[in-house]
């Protein structure tokens, strides 16, 4: 018996929404109870975006997060909005290649991945988000190849069927880090 | 059973709306809600529909009208503002006995207002919107899943009843996701529409659909016919959802959002000791009255929740006749109450009822 609220927040074209989805995605293919709710309105067209998701075996209250167990900062005005908000003894996984700061709290995990360099020296360009999203699994109860698999197929449209392999390299790559 | 699937509300209400055997959409798109049109735009074509873009909120309303009266399934959808220019379109829906479904995804307000989720059109729902003495049914869906079966219901009271039902979601529920299934085996085909103006073929007297009587003993006979119908669905069609009322010392009062917050709440207060439970509100139109009066006989207080400057508090006040106190515990203008401010407001009433 267990929930996990997850933050997600970037830049809006970093793929901040579709991350959630995933996450969204993987919780439906485990049968769970789930809730994605995006920021919508000005800030999606070229400004902050976030996107709230919770995944669990209760069925979901309220789907806001306010304190999530889980931040994913993209930038760092993401870090420095939400980095108080997370749950003492949570997690924050940052893209160290776009925040150079560090997390000052003391009583959460937290974790620096360069994912936008590596996305682009990897040829996984624009998936910054989705190496983020690896580490995130692999420090929440592991990487599962099938679930990883299933939720892609679900998240990624048959119309960008030729994106699914660079998004589970990704996610691979994440984990492994 | 029928697959999960994971929709934004939006899109669940958009996919009832075919289910149910809606062909015509006609809107004007408007933030939160602009997923709906999207959806028709993309699926209508496919199921033979029509999907049509109109030049404004007014336009799109009157559309209804037309295509209602032939007898056939008919929506449109806005979000706050659009509804206020659809309300005279409304009444005259209200004065023609027309089936319509229409759904305000709100925005806060007034004005032009904001973008974010709000439930300050609850008086405007409530209350018939347009001009006249006339009522929708008010349908407040707390889940996608309900986005989705709360439209089919939608559909089959307008078409029972003669009159409009509407969807009164927020911001919230119409973007997030939650996972959804639709379940076609409930559906039931629309009924005959003897009323309808479809061609005479010579048989039988022109059916008239017209919202216009200057007579006004004809126009009272009317309204009074009318009121005898909303008597039997305030009797009939009420739908709350008891939650932890069995033990219940306080009452949470809360549709949409605010109940699904709420809820947080409770579980917490719970964890505390504290006995509180919610009703919640599905028909805003009818008023689950029986609910709130039967919980005053039970609990100390009761407090409405509400995306609002406090506005169902009214009708709980009504329903519960001053037999126990009710407070609000509020945001607005886009800003939803959290959790801890509800728990705030909870733990305020079990010291001062001593209920803890």
């Amino acid at each position: 018996m267990s929930t996990t609220s997850y933050l997600l927040s970037g830049f809006g074209g970093q793929g901040i929404l579709f991350a959630g989805k995933f996450l969204a995605y993987k919780g439906l293919v485990e049968d769970k109870q789930l809730s994605w709710l995006p920021s919508y309105g000005p800030e999606m067209r070229g400004g902050t975006a976030s996107c709230s998701v919770i995944v669990g075996d209760e069925p979901v209250g309220s789907p806001i997060v306010s304190a999530p167990d889980v931040l994913v900062a993209m930038n760092l005005p993401s870090l420095d909005r939400y980095e108080a908000a997370v749950v003492p003894g949570g997690m924050i996984v940052a893209d160290a290649t776009l925040i150079e700061r560090k997390v000052t709290r003391t009583d959460v995990r937290a974790f620096y991945l360069p994912a936008t360099r590596l996305a682009g020296e990897k040829g996984l360009d624009g998936l910054a988000n989705m190496i983020l999203i690896g580490k995130v699994l692999k420090e929440c109860g592991g990487f599962c190849r099938e679930t990883a698999e299933a939720a892609l197929h679900k998240v990624i449209s048959a119309r960008h069927a030729d994106k699914l392999q660079a998004n589970f390299e990704a996610l691979r790559l994440g984990a492994s880090l | 059973m029928a697959e999960k699937v994971l929709m934004k509300g939006n899109e669940a209400i958009a996919e009832a709306a075919i289910l149910a055997g809606c062909r015509h959409y006609f809107g004007y798109p408007i933030t939160p809600q602009t997923e709906i049109a999207a959806y028709m735009a993309k699926k209508m074509p496919l199921v033979g529909g029509v999907f049509l873009q109109a030049e404004s909120e007014i336009a799109a309303i009157n559309m209804v009208y037309g295509v209602s009266a032939t007898g056939k399934r008919v929506m449109t959808s806005s979000s706050s503002p659009g509804i206020s220019l659809k309300s005279e379109g409304l009444s005259y829906l209200a004065g023609a006995d027309l089936p319509a479904f229409v759904v305000n995804v709100q925005r806060g307000g007034p004005g032009l207002g904001g973008v974010q989720p709000s439930q300050a059109d609850y008086f405007q729902a409530t209350r018939g919107s347009g001009h006249g003495d006339y009522h929708m049914i008010v349908l407040a869906p707390a889940s996608v899943q309900e986005m989705a079966s709360l439209t089919l219901r939608g559909f089959d009271l307008a078409d029972r009843y003669r009159m409009t039902s509407m969807i009164l979601a927020d911001g919230t529920m119409g973007q997030m996701m939650e996972p959804v299934t639709f379940e076609t085996g409930d559906i039931q085909p629309p009924p005959e529409k003897p009323w309808a103006t479809v061609g005479t073929d010579l048989r039988r007297k022109h059916n008239v659909v017209n919202s216009l009587s200057l007579v006004p003993e004809e126009l009272e006979r009317q309204n009074f016919a009318r009121y005898e119908r909303y008597a039997q669905i305030e009797e009939k069609e009420p739908l709350w959802e008891s939650y932890m009322m069995e033990d219940a010392d306080i009452c949470i009062a809360a549709f949409g959002i605010a109940a699904r917050v709420s809820k947080n709440a409770i579980t917490e207060a719970r964890r505390r000791g504290i006995r509180v439970g919610m009703i919640r509100p599905i028909t805003l139109w009818p008023f689950p009255r029986a609910a709130f009066r039967a919980a005053a006989e039970q609990v100390h207080s009761i407090i409405s929740v509400e995306l609002s400057m406090g506005q169902m508090i009214e009708d709980v006040r009504l329903a519960v006749e001053c037999r126990v106190p009710v407070t609000l515990c509020n945001r607005a203008g886009g800003m939803i109450p959290s959790p801890e401010q509800v728990l705030c407001e909870i733990e305020k009433a079990a010291e001062k009822e001593n209920c803890r």
